[in-house]
């Protein structure tokens, strides 16, 4: 189902929380809203759910071309993933996979042992097969949010949304997940939207990452545009680690390219403080000779580092390769 | 090798030592008294008092009026509490206060009003008389003054768990297509069973001890309206202490085997859902 939003705006009390956003994403697309605390971000993810509402005015909310805004969350064929899970604690992992069938209205609803059995299939397509009769109190983290996943999708959703899916998992199970979660999406091509702060989360699981900030879209595109080509200093700044040269000009610490200080084509010298290799990379930070420069953080391929034999102090040069993306409007 | 097991929390000794003191002096000791003047009696004698048909009717009535009390004070104090919690509305806080004030009034002086409003020529009581139920001095008397003492047990219970329920299962219900019905029968009430059974007890358990107000309001009709409080005063004014003691004596083992088989069902059901 493809979603097209257009002049959003709510208010709680004085508060603007989405300020006339208009947005549409494709049909069978993984879209990640980003954005810090306070964006409007899961605003406009439960607006879409049904569980907020827009202000009235002139917000539309379209589903396949269908306005939603009078059709209750139940009827918008949505599936929901709430941050904490939001299982029902007094029931069976099983029983809350089905309860989305069971209360469908007597004329479309299942039989019982239909039911649990769409539900043990669910359970084995989010790999949890043999849990179906645990509480959910006697699950990790991850595997709750797995139940919460495949009772989203029991009811066979048009739309899947996602508040900050992993936010309250371990570092390593967020990662799995995350994967995990992406096959998924390939394999059934469900229009999936995800609220998440992790920019790394947005970047490597979305198709379209919108960039959020203060109740607008900052910017919105591919996450290899956004990343290359961000619009904005904010942008900039929120999806990754970036120098600020003097002149709002910025740069990423991987696009420095490090040499001896002597060397020709050198823009900057400074000094190696703070060398640190224990990862992939050798990361840096440069204090420059030039008191126009704050310090600089360069990352830089361990071999040419051992190569060049730097330690804490040395004396290097910089080169800024095109000094590029001029001043942002910020 | 030290046998004694060294704890981290300070005071075990201590606190232990001035509970089992307390809960001795103020609690075991004067049951232990009334069970021992109850047993100055012989089993014929227990027989012939327990089973006479005065005492009988006055167990039915403490009992059967005390559990539909109950009862009726979970659902309306269930729906207080929800008021209170899930709304905001101007008065709300003198509402929420005004749900204390059977615990602190007198209850001679709730009996009084109650017996008044609801009497033949009261303004509740003329109401109920055009529906053709006696207010004051009936059995419906004596549970309208039990209600009266106990729904607040049963708000103050449930209130708290209400204020701590986190409204995303209720989301996902909505998400997942339950109505509100639907969502309140099978997601809100399961998880606050625990408390309204709680409630329950706590409720049923003071209106089975209640004295002050029932006398007011039930017209002390032996046979009828005679609760075992009044039953029990009846026989001390006549000076049959043991008597006495033998229907305080099985009016506590029926309480105490109620109050712990709710207690024990609770249980279960707790250790069920976590």
């Amino acid at each position: 189902m493809s979603i097209s939003i257009q002049h959003l705006t709510k208010s709680f009390g004085s508060y603007r929380a989405l300020d006339d956003v208009s947005l549409d994403v494709p049909e069978g697309s993984l879209t990640a809203l980003l954005g810090p605390s306070g964006s409007g971000k899961t605003t406009l993810l439960r607006i879409l759910a049904g569980l907020e509402f827009a202000d009235p005015g002139g917000a539309r909310i379209l589903f396949d071309g269908v306005d939603v805004a009078q059709i209750p969350a139940g009827d918008r064929g949505i599936g929901f993933v709430f941050q904490h899970y939001a299982l029902f604690r007094h029931m069976s992992v099983a029983e809350n996979i089905g309860f989305g069938l069971s209360v469908l209205p007597a004329s479309q609803r299942p039989p019982r042992k239909e039911i649990r059995e769409r539900a043990l299939d669910l359970l084995k397509r989010v790999k949890l097969d043999g849990l179906q009769d645990r509480r959910p109190s006697e699950l990790s983290g991850g595997q709750r949010q797995r139940v919460a996943l495949a009772r989203a999708l029991a009811v066979q959703p048009k739309v899947l949304l996602l508040d900050e899916p992993f936010g309250a998992l371990d570092a390593q199970v967020r990662k799995d997940l995350r994967r995990w979660l992406r096959q998924f999406h390939d394999e059934i091509g469900l229009t999936t939207l995800f609220v998440t702060h992790d920019q790394e989360e947005a970047l490597e699981l979305a198709d379209q990452v919108v960039v959020m900030r203060h109740a607008r879209i900052e910017q919105s595109g591919a996450p290899q545009e956004i990343y290359d080509q961000p619009r904005t200093s904010f942008v900039y700044e929120f999806l990754g680690e970036v120098n600020k040269l003097p002149g709002d000009r910025y740069i990423r610490p991987h696009e420095i390219e490090l040499k001896f200080a002597a060397d020709e084509g050198v823009d900057l010298t400074g000094r190696v403080h703070r060398l640190f290799v224990a990862g992939p990379i050798a990361r840096m930070g440069i204090l420059p000779d030039s008191p126009a420069f704050q310090e600089i953080e360069v990352w830089a391929p361990r071999e040419q580092v051992r190569e060049m034999a730097l330690t804490d102090g040395d004396l290097v040069g910089l080169r800024f390769p095109t000094f590029p993306r001029l001043p942002l409007k910020s | 090798m030290a046998l004694i097991a060294r704890r981290i929390l300070p005071g075990y000794g201590l606190t232990l030592g001035i509970t089992l003191a307390f809960l001795s002096s103020i609690v075991l000791v004067p049951l232990a008294a009334l069970f021992l003047k109850a047993a100055g009696l012989g089993p014929s004698d227990w027989a012939r008092i327990l089973t006479s048909p005065r005492t009988l009717a006055a167990f039915r009535l403490t009992f059967g009026a005390s559990a539909a009390a109950a009862g009726v004070s979970t659902v309306f104090g269930l729906l207080i509490a929800w008021v209170l919690v899930r709304y905001r509305f101007p008065g709300r806080r003198i509402l929420d206060a005004m749900v204390d004030l059977p615990f602190a009034l007198p209850t001679a002086v709730a009996g009084i009003t109650l017996a008044q409003l609801y009497g033949p020529r009261g303004w509740m009581g003329q109401v109920l008389q055009a529906l053709g139920i006696q207010g004051a001095y009936s059995p419906f008397g004596v549970f309208i003054a039990l209600t009266f003492i106990s729904f607040p047990f049963v708000v103050r219970t449930v209130q708290p768990v209400l204020e701590d329920l986190q409204p995303d299962a209720e989301e996902a219900a909505a998400t997942l297509g339950a109505n509100r019905l639907v969502t309140f029968r099978r997601i809100l009430l399961p998880t606050l069973f625990p408390a309204l059974l709680t409630g329950f007890t706590l409720a049923f358990a003071r209106a089975i001890g209640e004295y002050g107000s029932v006398v007011f309001i039930s017209g002390n009709l032996p046979f009828k309206t005679e609760i075992l409080p009044l039953l029990i005063i009846g026989q001390l004014e006549q000076f049959h202490y043991s008597a006495a003691a033998v229907i305080a004596a099985s009016m506590l083992l029926v309480s105490f085997t109620l109050l712990f088989l709710i207690n024990l069902l609770q249980r279960r059901l707790v250790a069920r859902s976590h």
